[in-house]
């Protein structure tokens, strides 16, 4: 029954956007719905913080492996939204210098900015950073010309990474580039051919027939027919 | 230690481990050195007589200005120094050094890992998990709850403890909608009353999939079909500009074409349809390459980024943007 | 695998090489191009593409005084390749005498406009805030906020960062829905993005009586997807941290071009300084996937014969 309700609200939901693109009056019921929306994305941001509060504590209590990890990511959440929520060392608003809370809690100076600018920005920096190194490792290991379409994408990754630096501007700047019949084959141009040609086609291609599934999901589950959001144990599938 | 140390892993040989560990420490310790002489060294900020030389390095220096600092480059206390020895104006700011020293010590503990995993590594990454989730929690916090609801639904409390702009002056009892929704959506954190959340779930997906059903539709549907009625004849300032131009119009149309040919698999892809999906493969073969000379492009960038913060803010051996 | 006379080839020697040297290499290759900069301060030229001029056009071809909504939907995790590319811009608006109206949709993004806005207008205090710049700020929601926006701005921020209520900014003074702004701007990272934009905000636009004009940057994983949008839904794009080097190339010429004795600051050119890393940094990726396609054949021809 519950299960019921919960995919008739989802339709009603989704046919009552769909209806407020072309029917006036349901337009302010559109906005309202975007602030609830707004309000549950939020929560749902909370709601992240207090899952994981659960899984560390879980594993604190339990002294699983590594729980000494576990109580460092404890540590650093709750001094964090503490000084976040406390607004702690921020300075007031130029509009409201009376009003202790008046600043924004990540504004330059305060406890939180600190937070931020010294420990999550160069670590998130750093762990995205290393993505370069295994990016490097598998294209020694990994990317092997077996085939013909294998040498196509290898020789157009060599066209792109060398045409999209100075390298490529430097090994084909024999080629005259004031001749139009023969300029496209420098490497910087080819690599602009590339994109605006090949590239669009294909990724073209590719959002039209996203577009197109997107369309028949949000039809499924404005039927009813998909349930896969519900979780285990709902039925129907996706029809 | 043992709660520091993780799930248990394949059996290592402890000669091999010993050694590891040795060269660990070797090349700690020659870091470690190198810093304390590039300490020694010094760096020499400022210009002509103002110039003054720091025996240190991954300093930030601030001004007085308003009720708070701001950042300014070490030219700028070595002027202040030169014209006067007991100026207060500028001076190190100690919470921003030793920020700027964390932020490298974590960077080189990331980095770490390139080695193998290490307590350390592990350490930096504990510490990311936790203080990304605490500041987008109570970002979230104060950027939508309470002006969006605790504002509406008490706007006075809200106005004089919380949030002095707040324009609402009435209670709007609506947004009772959206606590109650964030309240069931809490719910899925108890085992016995997760079932309770399926509903905010239900009305987010609900709402996301008619706005996504719309927009897509327009979007990337209609408006990316439309770009293919383009005049593929395209004039311009000389013939081969018309030629390339012309040719590059018809290849996008057949590329568009081909790759729809090769994803609609409800057609076997045999005779015509077959010849349209197999170039359909180049060009997507095309399209991958160009999409992973990209990404590299993207990953070596945030590494450049990164070594210029080692670099520059860190050991002070480069000045390319002037901070000090 | 051991050749025929039993101790290894070149081939499987370097097929099991450790990766560690790899990710030295690359270091390496990363590292000294920047130290060399750093002490040189040498560039290479850009070329600016025909998708980044359509950036500068759309930017250079407004009225002096237009209002320029930029949102800077990017974390520091995409800084290193997104920061540039949002000076950038953001000072081009500035030199061109638009008001810009910062705002954000990642929960990271606030101290990213902060320190932006800071960067560009440190030495400007001509710009005063409220009147040639506003911050709005963080927003949760994504498509949510954009949908609001699209009807009336203050339905999404009732206030800017310093809690003064829209209704009382000189610079947004007439602005009511998102399609009063002369351009608006995306710098994004991913989800919710440019992309996003494009879809909520800039196409509903299009068959209307004012299209929103709207320019794109983004990372380099996620400008191939954007590329179809180019040019009918986007007037331009500035992909990866090239795409931030030919901008701030177009806008440090416009600079040279009006006073050719004017001094470009180091710190505007940022993406420039980045570009030698890139270079070598590709370099050794071909240099990797020749080789390792090298030794797999290597070793395959190997195995055949033996």
């Amino acid at each position: 029954m519950s299960r019921s309700i919960a995919v008739l609200v989802a339709g009603i939901a989704a046919v009552v956007m769909v209806l407020s693109k072309f029917i006036v009056p349901l337009e302010s019921a559109e906005t309202t719905v975007a602030e609830w929306f707004n309000a549950a994305a939020a929560i749902a941001f909370v709601l992240g913080g207090a899952s994981l509060l659960k899984m560390n504590l879980l594993t604190i209590s339990a002294r699983g492996p590594g729980w000494g990890y576990a109580a460092v990511t404890l540590v650093a959440f709750l001094i964090t939204l503490g000084v976040g929520l406390l607004k702690v060392g921020v300075p007031p608003s130029a509009a409201f210098p009376d009003h202790r809370m008046g600043g924004t809690p990540d504004a330059e100076g305060g406890a939180l900015w600190w937070i931020y600018e010294y420990l999550m920005s160069p670590i998130t920096g750093t762990l995205f950073a290393m993505l370069a190194f295994y990016v490097a490792s598998a294209a020694f290991r990994a990317f092997r010309a077996k085939n013909a379409a294998a040498v196509f994408l290898l020789v157009t990754a060599f066209v792109v990474l060398l045409g999209r630096t100075y390298a490529g501007v430097f090994v084909t700047s024999w080629i005259p580039s004031d001749v139009p019949w023969v300029s496209w084959l420098r490497l910087e141009n080819l690599s602009a051919v590339i994109m605006s040609v090949f590239t669009t086609a294909g990724t073209r291609a590719m959002i039209i027939g996203i577009a197109i599934g997107v369309a028949a999901t949000g039809i499924k589950i404005m039927i009813g027919l998909d349930r896969s959001y519900l979780g285990a144990g709902s039925g129907g599938g996706n029809g | 230690m043992s709660q520091f140390q993780g799930t248990p892993g394949s059996p290592v040989d402890p000669a091999v481990a010993r050694r590891a560990n040795r060269l660990m420490i070797a090349v700690l310790a020659v870091v470690a050195a190198l810093l304390v002489v590039r300490a020694w060294v010094g760096t020499e900020v400022g210009s002509g007589a103002d110039a003054q030389v720091v025996h240190g390095y991954g300093m930030v220096f601030v001004e007085a200005k308003g009720a708070g600092h701001v950042q300014v480059p070490a030219a700028e206390w070595a002027k202040a120094v030169a014209a006067d020895p007991a100026q207060q104006r500028v001076t190190v700011s100690g919470p921003r050094t030793v920020g700027v020293w964390a932020a490298a010590l974590m960077t080189l503990a990331v980095l770490s890992f390139l080695w193998r995993d290490n307590p350390v590594y592990k350490l930096a990454e504990s510490v990311v998990v936790g203080v990304s989730a605490g500041y987008v929690m109570s970002t979230a916090v104060w950027s939508s709850l309470v002006d969006q609801v605790f504002g509406k639904l008490a706007p006075g409390f809200t106005k004089a403890y919380l949030s002095p702009g707040l324009t609402t002056t009435e209670a709007d009892w609506w947004a009772l909608v959206p606590l109650g929704l964030g309240m069931l959506l809490l719910c899925r954190l108890s085992a016995r009353l997760s079932w309770v959340g399926m509903f905010p779930l239900a009305f987010v997906v609900g709402v996301f999939s008619g706005w996504r059903f719309v927009q897509y539709v327009e979007s990337d549907l209609l408006a990316q079909v439309a770009t293919m009625f383009d005049p593929l004849y395209v004039t311009g300032p000389t013939a081969a500009a018309t030629v390339g131009g012309t040719l590059c119009a018809v290849l996008v149309l057949v590329g568009v074409l081909s790759v729809l040919a090769y994803f609609f698999f409800s057609l076997e892809h045999k005779g015509p349809v077959g010849g349209a999906a197999r170039v359909g493969i180049w060009y997507l073969m095309i399209t991958f390459g160009a999409s992973f000379g990209f990404t590299v492009m993207g990953r070596i960038a945030l590494l450049a980024a990164r070594c210029e913060f080692l670099f520059d803010d860190w050991l002070w051996l480069i000045d390319p943007a002037g901070k000090h | 695998m051991a050749s025929h006379g039993g101790t290894p080839s070149a081939f499987a020697r370097l097929d099991r090489i450790d990766r560690r040297w790899i990710f030295l290499a690359m270091f390496v290759a990363v590292a000294a191009p920047i130290l060399w900069v750093g002490v040189t301060g040498k560039t290479f030229p850009e070329a600016p593409t025909p998708a980044v001029q359509g950036a500068f056009d759309a930017v250079e071809s407004l009225p002096s005084g237009a209002r320029v909504l930029v949102s800077m939907d990017f974390d520091p995790a995409s800084a290193g390749e997104l920061q540039p590319m949002a000076t950038a811009i953001v000072r081009h608006c500035v030199l061109r005498g638009h008001s810009i109206c910062a705002m954000t949709l990642w929960p990271a993004g606030g101290p990213i406009i902060d320190g932006t806005m800071q960067d560009v207008l440190g030495d400007r205090p001509d710009w005063t805030y409220g009147e040639r710049w506003v911050n709005l700020g963080y927003r949760a929601g994504f498509e949510g906020v954009m949908k609001q926006m699209n009807s009336r701005v203050s339905l999404a921020y009732a206030t800017d960062v310093r809690q003064t209520p829209l209704a009382e900014i000189p610079m947004l003074k007439g602005i009511t829905g998102i399609a009063d702004f002369d351009l608006l701007v995306s710098i994004s990272a991913g989800y919710a993005g440019a992309k996003e934009w494009v879809q909520y905000s800039v196409s509903p636009t299009l068959t209307g009586a004012k299209p929103l004009k709207f320019v794109a940057g983004s990372t380099g994983v996620q400008t191939p997807q954007l590329i179809p949008y180019y040019p009918n839904q986007m007037a331009g794009i500035l992909g990866a941290i090239k795409g931030a080097a030919e901008y701030e190339y177009l806008v440090n010429e416009a600079v040279l071009k009006a006073d050719p004795a004017a001094v470009v600051p180091p710190r505007f050119q940022e993406a420039q300084r980045r570009m030698a890393p890139q270079l070598f940094g590709h370099v050794l990726m071909v240099a990797l996937i020749v080789l390792g396609n090298v030794v797999f054949f290597g070793l395959r021809g190997r195995e055949s014969r033996a």
